[in-house]
């Protein structure tokens, strides 16, 4: 109150009241009105000069020339880079090599989780320890995470994955000299480190499913495995629609495993042949190694051009499966 | 009261379906856990042995008693400088993820409960930024910290991370449930600033929230890799993982040295996630629900 007292000058008795008002709604004024945007200022200045700006800004770069090691060769050089970039078999390849690693990993992964977390959501002992567990891949460094797959699709024979094979007869595996064996065990990797996070996720929309529809599904006579299919996934939609979504735009920028898993890491050129180079990795070796940024500018917006594409056609799918009951 | 501590304890009554695990799904789910944490034991079985022991056939499948051995090698090369990187990460982690609390807490007070113009357009907008794929921007960023002067420097990865999208939206989405709005009236009332109010009335009541954002926070800023190798890598000043990836850039990989590097780098947040694992399921789990 003592705010009020103070803000209200000796002044003519309907004045005063109409001060008084106003200032009980905001007692400083204005430095009080202004509050709300300086509390929020931190966020957009920040996202817009290190987020927004440079995503702008690299559309900018894409159309000149901007080599690290020939800065005087600086100017517009209209579609040269997109050029380039389109009719280089490079860039090609490692379209397909992204877009081979997206698929063969993408699927696998979300039935995974959706079966693990119908796991999770029956009533369980340890109902804790299971769902921290299964978050384990998710908090390892990527890093570390990729570099430990190295070893265990070691090339030689006491790799312990060719270990593990050879009681099955399997002849020891190059695991990164072509291009199947290279993705299977990419995919092995993002499959372990996101099949979990998912279940987290789909388990949480799951648990908010009332359950008086499965009582009904149960007296029509629904199997369990038909109400998980018929009732479960269809009614968790949107959260799956948000793991897609969220694991395109992610996988699409796939850059740490191919980058590591590679036995000589700093050539960043995704195998000796580029069997397992991806379009991110592609853009960082352009940028960084070829020191090109022009050009490796160019590729990032057509890499974003993919993903609007891919999330767009994505959410189509999502929306359709399971959209009939 | 409280979202998010509803979610952390078990929800039975009001879960879908209640019919009780059968001994298979216990199985499955054990066989899950092991997968799970199989890489990371591997780490240490392989970061633990000698270069020997590792090209044994069959391969030991129990770690050894080289891991001070290992991590002693790894520390002692100087152009990779890991022991310093640990450091820095550290710095960076610290310093991003009290900032993130702060500002995160602070605009997410301002969305949650002051009314303003072009609340609910902003709002909105900043949940748009959320999909901005700004891995994308990474040559612009870099042209522009150059600018700055700041490639090679740890600010080049702090300042770009000291409040986040996502980081507004959780404390907003949390404030608006958790904190009645009588209590901001009443601190009204007593003449209290928004800025005081924030203070002494929502910041008390905030501790759940951020703990779990937090902890994600410290998860997603010690692991981060790709921004911080291009501007870090190769400077004198990597992070951990910056560094783990030097130590693997060799012409000839020890995977027992690199993966000794890769135990260390990892052994900060096993024990965030030791201590607090259930919160951050809870985070993850409550973000998702509201989103």
């Amino acid at each position: 109150m003592s705010a009020q007292v103070r803000d209200t000058p000796p002044m003519s008795p309907p004045q005063s009241v109409k001060a008084k008002q106003s200032s009980r709604r905001t007692p400083r004024g204005r430095g009080e009105r202004l509050a709300p945007y300086l509390f929020i200022a931190p966020f957009f200045l920040l996202f817009g000069i290190f987020g927004l700006f440079p995503f702008g800004y690299n559309v900018v770069v894409s159309f000149r020339h901007w080599q690290l090691d020939d800065p005087m060769n600086d100017g517009w050089s209209g579609l040269d880079n997109y050029r380039y970039a389109l009719t280089d078999s490079a860039f090609w390849n490692s379209l397909y090599n992204t877009m081979g690693i997206y698929l063969l990993s993408g699927v696998p992964q979300l039935v995974l989780a959706l079966l693990l977390a119908g796991l999770l959501n029956r009533q369980l002992r340890f109902q804790t320890l299971f769902r921290v567990g299964i978050l384990l891949p998710y908090i390892t460094p990527l890093a570390a995470s990729t570099l430990i797959f190295g070893a265990v699709y070691a090339n030689t024979e006491a790799g312990i994955a060719n270990y593990f094979l050879s009681f099955f007869g399997v002849e020891p595996v190059d695991w990164r000299a072509d291009r199947w064996s290279s993705w299977f065990a990419i995919s092995t990797m993002l499959n372990w480190k996101w099949v979990g996070y998912n279940a987290v996720i789909y388990l949480a929309a799951m648990q908010s499913i009332p359950k008086d529809i499965y009582e009904a599904a149960t007296l029509d006579g629904a199997k369990h495995w038909q109400q998980f299919w018929r009732i479960t996934v269809p009614l968790i939609r949107p959260a799956i629609l948000f793991t897609v979504i969220l694991n395109t735009i992610g996988q699409l920028q796939l850059f740490t495993e191919p980058l590591l898993f590679d036995t000589n890491v700093s050539n960043a050129t995704g195998g000796f042949d580029g069997q397992f180079q991806t379009v991110a990795l592609l853009i960082y070796k352009t940028g960084w190694k070829d020191l090109d940024l022009g050009l490796a500018a160019a590729m990032s917006v057509l890499l974003f051009a993919l993903v609007i594409v891919l999330a767009a056609v994505n959410s189509l799918i999502t929306n359709r499966i399971g959209g009939r009951r | 009261m409280s979202v998010i501590s509803n979610i952390a304890k078990p929800r039975q009554t009001s879960s879908a379906m209640v019919r009780p695990a059968s001994a298979l799904t216990y199985v499955a789910l054990i066989f899950t856990l092991l997968l799970s944490a199989f890489p990371l034991y591997w780490a240490f079985v392989v970061g633990s042995s000698t270069d020997e022991e590792l090209a044994k056939i069959p391969p030991s499948v129990v770690p050894g008693d080289n891991l001070s051995e290992n991590i002693q090698t790894v520390f002692a090369q100087e152009n990779v400088r890991f022991l310093e990187s640990m450091g820095n990460s550290l710095i960076v982690t610290v310093i991003v993820t009290v900032s993130v609390l702060f500002f995160s807490s602070l605009a997410g007070f301002a969305f949650a409960k002051l009314r303003f113009r072009g609340r609910d357009a902003l709002f909105l907008l900043l949940i748009l930024t959320m999909t901005v794929p700004s891995q994308l921007g990474s040559v612009a960023l870099y042209i522009l910290m150059g600018k700055l002067g700041w490639n090679g420097e740890l600010q080049a990865v702090i300042v770009p991370g000291l409040v986040t999208a996502f980081g507004v939206f959780f404390m907003r989405q949390f404030i608006v449930d958790a904190i009645p709005d009588e209590l901001i009236d009443a601190a009204r009332v007593d003449g209290a600033s928004s800025f005081r109010t924030y203070i002494s009335v929502v910041l008390p009541a905030l501790r759940p929230a951020l703990g779990v954002l937090g902890l994600l926070t410290f998860v997603a800023t010690w692991n981060d890799f790709a921004w911080p190798l291009i501007t870090l890598g190769g400077s004198e000043h990597p992070t951990v993982q910056v560094a783990l990836s030097n130590l693997a850039s060799g012409q000839f990989v020890v995977y027992s040295k690199v993966l000794a590097g890769a135990v260390l780098a990892t052994i900060p947040l096993l024990i965030v996630f030791v201590v607090a694992g259930k919160q951050i399921v809870s985070g993850i789990m409550e973000g998702a629900v509201k989103s």
